[in-house]
């Protein structure tokens, strides 16, 4: 199990853009002592807490529910699986709720994205131009505080009940912290490396391109972790307010807590919840590829 | 002149070490070398927009073949001193003459971008001047093996010791033949140890490389053992108040340091820094 999982990231590690130098540091470091294996002592507890968990579940579903509140409230899990998890119907069980989760999910991705981009273009011109910067900074900041759902309806207002508006929702909530982030990373070079990079006559974008952007990649990756939890969220709660169109995870689950569907609505939230930590988890990954030697992956030499 | 030198040392880098360098380019290289004061200040001044006045009537000049070093309390000045040679701040009042495309600068931390290879990061300076790549990476392995790094190539800034973080620094100045070197307190955050074994390097590379240099430091015996003149700096606005001539020959022994005519020299700078702080 162990093997199986570690050899293709030796593969990858081989295929990716790397000098013969770095090739030899990335095989002393996935043979070295920090190849990770798995110990009964690291998997034995969450596992114990997980039955510990299921087993609260059942007392409580049995015990202290009646027969009709039990089915409604609290079904017990082997239900839960039964009438949700295991039933592919057209309109029954997880296929629909897959189905659905391909829409947000889909939303989330394209939105996240975009807000990368657009967010590190923005904190970039931002950083090129105090003017830029004394006009879009406090926007970056206050915006992020607002309630950015409850401008959702103006923007089906403007721009319908399709794939566009669900973008924008989800590109709105994701953008900031990149934008935060990504500022603040290039903001905080040091001054020292500027002195260095003046003392050699480099450009302004020399300057951007082989010191502050390679040196706010950490900043970078962790405006990306929010963005991502973000993007995730405001796809799903974003489809609350798509009442037409395709139907998303999120409205689905609205469907099935009034039609009182409760085994399915329970493997709808566990199923938005797998994807919110997937995202996490491949953003996370993506993070300690880049990071992992401070590989200079943003300045390609000309 | 300098490129055709660079060019040689390019060549050679790949197959020989400098000592295999022809007479001629060695000759070459001395007499670009001894030409010329490599750094002079006359009546410099320097006030802060903020109104402080860091120096005062500073003159002093640094000779081919010189290693001077200039001593002094903290905030007297004496950085300011090496940014206004460099070019990084203007100064107010003076004259300060200097060839700027010729300067190595060494700043109080490595300054390693920590992205970056020890390889990639010694090619840094050639590489931001448009040095070609062929071309910057033989000087680099050049100056990698100056400063005993060989090995270490691939690593990264978080994988080296302090010490071997400065010799990076170092070899990345190295890489563009300076004329003259200004040193800003390098080995101030290094044990004792280290700074002392890279005293002794520096003085090696001095040898060989022939460059001048401006040292700026807090310890009177690192002053003293690597320089040919140690100045003393007064209390801001910095003023250079003894101008001490340290006249044992190179090479160096680490030894050297518990002679005492080391000691009595050692004793004037101390008097001298004991005077500023008054």
């Amino acid at each position: 199990m162990t093997d199986q999982a570690t050899s293709p990231a030796e593969e990858l590690d081989e295929v990716g853009p790397a000098t013969p130098a770095a090739q030899v540091v990335d095989a002393t470091m996935t043979h070295g002592p920090k190849r990770k294996r798995i110990r009964w002592g690291d998997v034995a507890p969450p596992l114990i807490l997980f039955g510990f968990i299921v087993g609260v579940w059942y007392l409580i579903s049995y015990q202290f529910m009646n027969e009709q509140r039990r089915s409604v409230a609290l079904p017990p899990p082997h239900v839960v699986i039964d009438e949700g998890l295991l039933v592919w119907e057209e309109n029954q069980g997880i296929r629909p709720i897959l189905e659905a989760m391909l829409v947000t999910g889909r939303v989330a991705l394209m939105g996240l994205f975009i807000a990368t981009v657009l967010g590190m273009a923005i904190a970039i011109i931002m950083n090129l131009s105090r003017g830029m910067e004394r006009a879009v900074f406090p926007y970056a900041v206050v915006v992020q505080t607002l309630p950015i759902l409850a401008l959702v309806p103006i923007i089906t207002l403007w721009f319908g009940y399709g794939l566009k508006s669900r973008l924008i929702a989800t590109v709105l909530i994701a953008i900031f912290p990149v934008i935060t982030n990504t500022f603040f990373g290039l903001m905080s070079a040091d001054r020292q490396h500027h002195d260095l990079f003046t003392l050699n006559k480099a450009s302004r974008m020399t300057r951007l391109w082989k010191m502050e952007l390679p040196g706010a990649m950490p900043a970078i990756f962790t405006g990306l972790r929010i963005a991502a939890g973000g993007a995730v969220i405001g796809a799903i709660v974003g489809d609350f307010f798509f009442r037409r169109g395709e139907i998303g995870i999120g409205r689905l689950i609205d469907n099935y807590a009034k039609d009182l569907r409760t085994p399915e609505l329970f493997v709808a939230a566990i199923v938005s919840s797998l994807f919110g930590i997937l995202i996490f988890v491949l953003v996370g990954m993506l993070s300690e590829r880049v990071l992992r030697n401070w590989h200079d992956s943003a300045g390609r030499e000309t | 002149m300098f490129t055709l030198v660079g060019w040689a040392r390019a060549r050679s880098a790949t197959s020989f070490t400098e000592d295999m360098m022809t007479e001629t380019e060695i000759a070459a290289s001395e007499q670009r070398r001894d030409e010329l004061p490599r750094l002079r200040f006359e009546h410099l001044s320097m006030v802060f927009p903020d109104g402080t006045h860091a120096l005062d009537d500073v003159s002093f000049t640094v000779h081919a073949g010189e290693f001077v070093t200039v001593v002094g309390p903290s905030g007297c000045g004496k950085s300011t001193l090496l940014r206004i040679a460099s070019g990084l701040t203007p100064h107010t009042s003076g004259r300060c003459e200097v060839d700027r495309d010729s300067i190595g600068y060494v700043f109080q931390d490595a300054t390693l971008l920590p992205w970056r290879t020890v390889q990639r990061n010694v090619e840094l300076n050639a590489e931001l001047q448009g040095v070609p790549k062929a071309e910057r990476r033989a000087k680099a392995a050049e100056a990698i093996e100056l400063v005993n790094l060989v090995g270490h190539e691939d690593k990264y800034p978080k994988q080296l010791s302090g010490g071997m973080k400065m010799r990076c620094s170092l070899a990345r100045s190295l890489v563009l033949n300076p004329a003259i070197f200004l040193f800003d307190e390098p080995f101030g955050a290094l044990d004792e140890i280290t700074r002392e074994r890279l005293n002794s390097e520096v003085l090696d590379l001095f040898q060989r490389e022939r460059f001048a240099g401006l040292f700026i430091t807090h310890s009177v015996s690192e002053a003293v053992f690597l320089s040919t003149r140690v100045l003393v700096m007064s209390q801001r606005p910095g003023r250079i108040i003894d101008d001490i001539t340290v006249p044992f020959p190179y090479p160096r022994d680490h030894d050297l340091r518990y002679g005492a005519e080391f000691g009595q020299i050692a004793a004037r700078v101390s008097h001298g820094l004991a005077e500023a702080h008054a």
